[in-house]
């Protein structure tokens, strides 16, 4: 089998990154997430720049490995994986479609741009399986980094809430 | 020193804090008092993990000797670290491992915020993407302190008795030297002694929350910026560094 040649633009190389997926919440991808910062092509060397969530996050260098090795399959031969801090990731760069997909996979979505106040514990946090706003916090750390444990006082279901940053 | 050498050194007070904190947290692994607290100190000795490895792996490159974050992680002695002696005292009760964790979040929070305006674009950048994660730190530790605090009988006594125990290692942390001072006029780093009134504020008030007493103790110890640790530190370290030392080519 002969692999289509590789194309050296942006938007080639970004349809392929669509399927790169975050290895924790696999129903979105690291475009959704907003780790990808940037995408440079230099002749036949393609630079992807990612930003970590949190500093700890252990997923980056499992992240960083899938879109090498993805870029790799589609036969792209010079890749680099720049990792990049600033500006620091926030919450926010999380894409619409992101948030709605997180909604639906069960794990309720970080409130809405510009809004700090979920993270001051102000917003009310919506259940992600019934939408009631009646819920309460757990703990303010959840199975990983970015998550808080919430549960639902209506339908009792304990629920992942993705921490607003 | 050359100003490289003191850059080194700074780098150096700054991530082996991180490095020996995440450490002692991580003991609590197995132990916690019920499992959300587990997965809060877990999550929290992570962040710490994450900050240590951007400062460390930072520093080796400003050394430019070859060393990277492992290395100065894994094979450094005890005289060579430069962590505040209060993030190296063990964890105690739960309240012990608050109290200390409240005195160091405080601190880092202050001392962070005024590195994100530093020269130093590596260490502004850190210092950013850090606060974020530190905002949380701190309200976890001053939640605990509160509510141990105001809680039972048991809880206050034993909330007083772990922050009358670790006050004695607090002043350390605003103490200015040669380095910190050529970081400061450098543009780099902050002048930590300038810390001091906002730091207290904000701990008594807390503590008043709390209905705690600050702690009326007059002795104090420091060293670390000259590598005189407290005894602790030697076990720490042989427990993380067994490992890298013992199997020097281990890999998974």
């Amino acid at each position: 089998m002969t692999l289509p040649a590789p194309q050296y633009d942006k938007a080639a190389v970004g349809a392929i990154l669509e399927m790169v997926k975050d290895p924790e919440i696999p129903v979105l991808t690291v475009e959704d997430m907003g780790i990808i910062r940037d995408v440079d092509i230099e002749g036949e060397k393609v630079i992807v720049s990612i930003t970590p969530t949190y500093s700890g996050c252990p997923a980056m260098e499992h992240i960083s490995n899938d879109i090498s090795t993805t870029l790799k399959l589609h036969g792209y031969g010079d890749v680099e994986i720049k990792t990049v801090l600033s500006p620091a990731w926030s919450s926010d760069m999380i894409t619409e479609r992101g948030r709605e997909r997180m909604r639906e996979y069960g794990i309720a979505p970080p409130s809405d741009v510009g809004s700090k106040g979920a993270m001051l514990g102000i917003d009310p946090v919506s259940c992600p399986q019934c939408g009631s706003q009646n819920t309460s916090i757990v703990s303010e750390f959840g199975s990983t980094a970015c998550k808080a444990l919430y549960k639902c006082n209506d339908c009792m279901e304990p629920f992942d809430y993705f921490k607003c940053v | 020193m050359t100003d490289k050498e003191m850059l080194f050194e700074y780098l150096l007070r700054l991530g082996d804090n991180c490095v020996i904190l995440s450490q002692r947290l991580a003991e609590w692994c197995g132990k916690a008092p019920v499992l959300e607290e587990e997965m809060a100190l877990m999550n929290v000795g992570l962040d710490l993990v994450g900050q240590a490895r951007l400062i460390l792996d930072y520093a080796g490159k400003v050394e430019g000797a070859g060393r990277d974050e492992d290395k100065l992680a894994y094979h450094r002695d005890a005289q060579d670290w430069r962590n505040l002696l209060l993030v190296e005292q063990p964890n105690g009760d739960f309240a012990v491992t608050m109290a200390r964790q409240l005195y160091f979040d405080l601190f880092q929070q202050l001392q962070f915020e005024a590195l994100v305006k530093s020269k130093d674009q590596t260490i502004s950048e850190i210092a950013a993407k850090s606060l974020k994660e530190i905002k949380y730190h701190v309200r976890h530790s001053s939640d605990w302190v509160i509510r141990l605090g105001d809680g039972t009988d048991e809880s206050h006594e034993r909330m007083q008795n772990a922050l009358d125990q670790l006050w004695g290692f607090t002043p350390e942390m605003f103490d200015m030297d040669a380095v910190e001072q050529a970081m400061v006029d450098a543009g780099i780093g902050v002048d930590v002694s300038t810390l001091r009134d906002e730091w207290d504020a904000r701990i008594n008030a807390i503590l008043t929350e709390a209905t705690l007493k600050r702690p009326d103790v007059t002795w104090e110890v420091r060293g670390s910026r000259e590598g005189k640790h407290s005894e602790h530190l030697g076990y720490l370290l042989a427990e993380m560094q067994f490992l890298p030392r013992a199997y020097p080519d281990a890999s998974w």
